[in-house]
């Protein structure tokens, strides 16, 4: 019989891009691993730090320019999800706006926290929220620009330091 | 599904340990799965837990989510943590005889 895989224990999430939709599956997977009992934290860098700044967390976008895969959302218009959205009508003034709202009212009818519940949430389970020096210096913001729920502002190095024995995922 | 011996008798679990019939729950056999799961003793606060979850389980067909259990002021999820450590909405599932939380949230 062959051994039993060793189970996950710690998972360190990275999250570098900045639309709603790139920021849900880390805090989704993280909390998850909370869930599961695992070490779980999230390092917010580049335009992923969106989620963290306290002016922009509550304004996150679903981005309907490039994405091939916009069909998928038509079931939410009661449409068939074989239906094409051309990335032209994404670039609609108010189209990305529409998308984002009824993306939201499908997460609440799901039991979905918005991101900045959702950071609660996931902090309170005892996951750690970290946003990148490099990112914060380049985007001129300092920790007083940040949620309550960041708890360090780390280097590469720093981040690989707390991420000793975990599974790390960029999303 | 297997049979095994808990608080005394002998009770129906599937392949994880969880109860396969709910209502044979009572809190001798919720004791004895928490000691199982580490947690001993089983205080009042954990029981109103169980409760709530057990009532909601009765009502909706399902366990509730760690967010409700906190928006509704039943246990804000750092006690929720507390309580049962290492995987909160699964063992305090198993404990309160419901089957496995199918929730991702």
């Amino acid at each position: 019989m062959s051994e039993q895989p060793e189970p996950i224990k710690k998972v360190s999430l990275i999250v570098s891009k900045g639309s709603l939709v790139d920021v849900y599956p880390a805090l989704v997977m993280g909390n998850g691993a909370r869930m599961e009992g695992m070490d779980a934290s999230i390092f917010f860098t580049f335009f992923g730090l969106g989620a963290l700044i306290k002016k922009t967390q509550n304004s996150l976008k679903v981005a309907t320019v490039g994405n091939p895969a916009m069909n998928m959302a038509m079931p939410m218009l009661k449409m068939p999800i074989t239906m094409p959205f051309p990335t032209l009508l994404g670039a609609i003034p108010g189209v990305s706006n529409f998308a984002t709202w009824m993306m939201k009212n499908e997460m609440e009818n799901l039991d979905i926290p918005t991101i900045p519940e959702f950071l609660e949430m996931f902090t309170d389970a005892g996951g750690e929220v970290f946003a990148c020096k490099l990112a914060m210096d380049m985007f001129k913001l300092t920790k007083d620009d940040l949620c309550d729920q960041v708890s360090s502002v780390l280097t590469v190095g720093e981040f690989y330091e707390r991420s000793a024995g975990a599974s790390i995922i960029f999303t | 599904m297997t049979t095994k011996e808990l608080a005394g008798t002998s009770v129906d679990v599937d392949a994880e340990g969880f109860l396969t019939d709910h209502t044979i729950w009572n809190l001798d056999l919720a004791a004895a799965i928490a000691r199982e799961e580490g947690i001993d003793p089983l205080t009042d606060r954990h029981v109103e837990v169980l409760n709530f979850m057990r009532k909601e389980f009765e009502e909706n067909g399902t366990a509730p989510s760690i967010r409700k259990m906190n928006k509704l002021n039943i246990v804000p999820t750092k006690e929720l943590y507390a309580l049962f450590p290492g995987g909160p909405a699964k063992k305090a599932a198993k404990i309160a005889g419901l089957g496995k939380p199918q929730g991702c949230i």
